[in-house]
């Protein structure tokens, strides 16, 4: 089958690919570009491993073609990070112990991101439903959601 | 060692050494390696649960120009029944070869029968509808007590019963029956004022890792073949896969990637030899990832079980007798973790009157695998049911009955040793004295509490410590990190160099760089392999000790070390750590030390668990509203982590306790193979999990360390399965306490 | 001597439950009382776990067993 020539932007790089019309944006950037720090966890929407934002909005790229991602801005967990160190998202994660195996932090991290963009100031319950769309099997999500809040405080300026 | 050691950095929160790593999406995973001109392999599954094969017929496939490869069972090399070390003890090698792939039986719906490799995942995919396999079905046998039938159609007719006395005249689908007993069950029940005797139901549940199983191959005529994945113990991959193909281990290097989750399920081997077949016969590197209904279909769930408890207690609150009778699914292939149930099952209570009976069965699911303190969550859940309801027959606190009969150093347990000195009854005093216990409960709510046993293990494990010329170092280590165990070792070796951790660097070594080491599982990494970095640190200590004292013209026993400083106790000269490495090619060349131990006296975790639920009168529906887990960890090397792991363990028990189950339809079809329908626990189902870490040394570890990863998935099954019972005043038997099954409890009183 | 605990399993093909022995290795011992019990196989007892005087110890080939250990075969135990 020929193949589509997609045109976007990746982190704020320009990109170019060519990709099957069947091909997730998972596959494209995990096989295609050679991003592999999105995850897949389960294929079908259910685990948020695969976490990235198009447009601002936070999708899961295994729900998504790569050929819908023409002219679009996507954002992986390869972009969260400056060049001058790490987010503070990922700085809070550490410190709480937040991750254990770590292959549902960069979805994780990334959702985080987009909730703190929407909701600078959520309650914990709010933090919960909204990650609730990311599994993690090691935690328990004690620990992630205090990296949650603490992040939201800091990025905050607050105490 | 003394009870109250000083510690420079134990016991301190530091940022784990692979965390950026982690945070920033550059850890690299099973599925994450690629190789230039790799293919990728797809294994074609039973839709069956039993049934013989007729044939396979793979010709179409071959000839199709995008196959490159196809494997099936023939391409084995011819294997005996053999016991061989496997991940979880030990297993038959033909049973791990008939299980990658199925020779003239599939015995699970998920079953793998062969595998194509092609130039992408699709075309592969798309390839295994062009197998043609011709099957004779036969009748599924899919719970325990329908296999342990007189007329049961049998899964194997070569397998006979193991543990009777003359060996049964029929094959049968009861691997082995096994009997642990002491003292007198009959006198003791004569004894009780009251006796509580129930039977109850576990569910097959899974690990339910969030990474599926991957792996990247290549074949080499020349003997280097490798294999890349995520497992929880590369040496034994590399065992396993060898014997199965009949290589020598040194023709096989196994890298372990960064494991995204195991739980026990990723200690044996899927699709690693069949990659390796595929690689061989098309001459490319092969990369073979799950998709996750595979995951659920044909790997580890654990074992659904049957069991039955009767304890006898007296009016003030001694036990006289306790009995327990369990049958566990092993799944397709003998070895369920039933020896463990029985083992485990009354552990927590020091009873002279014990007799447990406990039998291995197969059936039509995949063959289980580790979970988790394997066995002992089923059998303790139904023991621990069973004294709260006898605590509250007698209106005594749950916590007085146990302290009462608590297990302690001394205790004569079932499976043979007196205990040494364990930390239950600390974990019951902290549990009675935790804001939560002491919290009034609220209104309409039920509260459950459950203590867990589990021994913890110790085994093989090799280190190196290479000391760098500018005085860092790095750790050498065998054993997969699957939660922060980089972390443990980095600050232990620290401890022992008396230099911050960030100076040291931990790494997970392949098997061609260290020797054996067995896999990370049964809480054994920090224990033991966190021995081994303590005794090839010691060793570089000796050795620096040795240099600076030749320098001197002193002996090694005139040189103090610490703080990260050599000192001349006959003088006033000293030299840091780094000085020393930067002078060692004229001492004598560079400095390390190695050891690989065979680590025994794991100590025991004891585990202790309060719960709070509200049930939803109409829809069934139970919300977790509070949580604590309270566990010896002997000494908690990095708290967070240690937190992580009761926290994590707790969640996973409250998932198995509350939704999570394999459905099968009358076919033995898995209905629900998917993170939809098979639900764990997410963010929004859930309160914060309080912790307690209760500290009771390890005698035979120098830190004191016991373990922490296993005992925590062992109460939280009879703290919410009993706080359940007590919000809607039900027995609860059978789990998990999905909406239907509590809904039903509600109506049917 | 060490004393060495059979557990109800193992008693059923010892008929006893426990012994002596004068072993100071525990290869040693499970010679000797697969000697001493012909019902006891000696390689299945090699395959088993054992603790000596508490003490879990699973490949316990070359282990040192001291006069008056108390010595008990156990299954070996893996985990998750
Ligand atoms: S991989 Fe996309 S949601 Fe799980
Ligand atoms: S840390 Fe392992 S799944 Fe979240």
């Amino acid at each position: 089958m020929a193949k589509t020539h997609v045109t976007t932007s990746i982190n704020g790089e320009p990109q170019e690919f060519l990709c099957e019309p069947g091909d997730t944006l998972l596959d494209v950037l995990r096989n295609d570009l050679n991003m592999t720090g999105t995850k897949e966890g389960c294929g079908s929407g259910d685990c948020g491993a695969c976490s990235v934002t198009l447009n601002g909005r936070l999708v899961c790229s295994c729900l998504v073609l790569g050929v819908e991602v023409e002219g679009a801005e996507v954002g992986t967990i390869e972009g969260v990070s400056s060049g001058d160190g790490l987010h503070v998202i990922q700085e809070k994660f550490l410190e709480h112990a937040a991750l254990q195996c770590g292959i549902c932090t960069p979805g994780i991290i990334v959702s985080t991101k987009a909730l703190l963009e929407e909701n600078p100031n959520p309650t914990e319950e709010e933090a919960r439903y909204y990650l609730a769309g990311n599994l993690c099997r090691c935690t328990g999500y004690d620990k992630i959601i205090r990296a949650v809040m603490d992040s939201a405080e800091t990025l905050r300026g607050g105490a | 060692m003394s009870e109250a050691q000083e510690f420079k950095y134990i016991g301190q929160r530091t940022v784990r050494p692979d965390g950026f790593d982690k945070v920033t999406g550059r850890a690299a995973y099973g599925a994450d390696l690629t190789l230039p001109g790799m293919i990728w392999g797809k294994t074609l599954r039973s839709p069956h649960a039993h049934a013989k094969i007729r044939s396979i017929d793979i010709s179409k496939a071959e000839a199709h120009p995008d196959v490159m490869a196809v494997a099936t069972f023939k391409d084995f090399v011819t294997l005996q029944s053999e016991s061989i070390a496997a991940g979880e003890g030990s297993a038959d090698v033909l049973d791990l070869a008939k299980n990658c792939l199925a020779d003239d039986k599939v015995l699970y719906h998920g079953h793998a029968i062969a595998a194509i490799a092609a130039r992408t995942e699709q075309a592969a995919k798309d390839a295994l509808s062009l197998i043609e396999v011709k099957y004779e079905l036969l009748k599924p046998v899919m719970d325990v007590e329908d296999a342990m039938k007189e007329d049961a159609v049998v899964l194997h007719d070569d397998m006979f019963t193991a543990g009777y006395e003359e060996k049964p005249a029929r094959a049968s689908n009861i691997a082995t029956r096994v009997e642990m007993k002491m003292g007198d069950v009959d006198a003791g029940f004569a004894d009780a004022d009251v006796i509580v005797e129930r039977e109850f139901r576990t569910p097959t549940a899974h690990q339910g890792y969030i990474e599926p199983h991957a792996c990247t191959v290549t074949y080499d005529e020349d003997g280097q073949s490798m294999i890349w994945c995520c497992t929880q113990g590369h040496f034994d991959v590399r065992t396993s896969t060898a014997k199965v193909l009949g290589m020598e281990l040194s023709k096989l290097k196994v890298v372990a990637s960064e494991i995204g989750g195991g739980f026990g399920g990723k200690t044996v081997i899927y699709q690693e030899p069949v990659a390796l077949i595929l690689s061989k016969k098309s001459g490319r590197p092969v990369k073979m990832v799950m998709d996750r209904d595979e995951v659920f279909i044909a790997t580890g769930p654990t074992s659904a079980a049957k069991l039955k408890a009767k304890v006898g207690i007296k009016k003030d609150g001694t036990i006289t007798a306790m009995q327990g009778w369990m049958a566990y699914e092993a799944g397709a292939f003998k070895g369920s973790p039933m020896m463990p149930g029985v083992m485990t099952m009354f552990t927590p209570y020091d009873c002279p009157n014990v007799l447990v009976e406990g039998f291995d069965v197969v059936v039509n699911k995949s063959k289980v695998a580790a979970y988790r303190a394997p066995g002992a969550p089923q059998a303790e859940y139904a023991a621990e049911m069973v004294i709260n309801e006898l605590a509250e027959k007698l209106g005594m606190d749950p916590i007085d009955l146990r302290l009462k009969n608590a297990a302690k150093e001394g205790t004569q347990t079932i499976y043979g040793p007196k205990l040494k000195k364990v930390g239950l009854v600390e974990c019951l005093e902290a549990a009675k004295n935790s804001p939560h216990y002491q919290s009034a409960l609220p209104e309409g709510q039920g509260r459950g509490l459950a203590a867990g046993f589990w021994f913890n293990v110790g085994g093989q494990s090799s280190v190196t410590v290479n000391m760098n010329t500018d005085g860092t170092g790095t750790i050498v280590e065998g054993s997969p990190d699957i939660g922060g165990s980089r972390a443990s070792m980095q600050m232990m070796a620290a401890e022992v160099l008396q230099i911050e951790p960030k100076h040291l660097k931990p790494i997970i070594a392949d098997t061609e760089n260290l020797p054996y080491s067995q896999g990370t599982g049964g809480s054994r990494t920090t224990f033991a392999t966190g021995m081994a970095v303590i005794e090839a640190s010691e060793k570089v200590v000796a050795q620096v000790k040795e240099r600076a004292a030749a320098v001197w013209n002193v002996t090694a026993e005139q040189v103090d070390y610490a703080d990260g400083v050599v000192r001349n106790t006959a003088g006033e000269d000293s030299m840091t750590l780094a000085e020393v490495c930067k002078g060692a090619e004229k001492t004598g060349g560079q400095i390390s030390g190695s050891a690989n131990i065979n680590a025994r006296g794991a100590g025991p975790s004891f585990a202790v668990h309060i719960c709070d639920v509200a049930v939803d009168q109409e829809t069934g529906k139970v919300d977790v509203t509070r949580y604590t887990a309270i566990q010896d960890a002997g000494k908690a090397i990095h708290p967070g982590y240690v937190e992580g792991q009761l926290q994590g363990g707790a969640v996973q028990g409250i998932g198995w306790a509350l939704n999570e189950e394999y459905i099968f339809n009358e076919d033995g079809v898995m209905e629900n193979p998917g993170f939809l329908d098979y639900r764990i626990p997410l963010a929004s189902d859930l309160p914060m999990i309080e912790t307690i870490i209760v500290e009771v040394p390890n005698a035979f570890h120098p830190y004191g360390v016991r373990g922490v990863g296993e005992s925590g998935i062992i109460p939280p099954l009879g703290a919410v399965g009993y706080a359940v019972g007590n919000a809607i005043d039900r027995k609860v038997e059978e789990l998990p306490c999905s909406p239907p099954r509590v809904l039903a409890l509600i109506q049917n009183g | 001597m060490a004393i060495v605990i059979f557990s109800s399993e193992l008693q059923k093909l010892t008929g006893e439950e426990q012994t002596q022995v004068k072993a100071i290795v525990f290869k040693d011992i499970v010679a000797e009382i697969a000697n001493q019990y012909p019902a006891l196989e000696h390689d299945a007892l090699m395959k088993m776990a054992v603790a000596i005087d508490g003490e879990i110890i699973h490949t316990p080939f070359l282990e040192k067993v001291a006069p008056d250990s108390e010595v008990h075969f156990l299954y070996r135990i893996s985990g998750g």
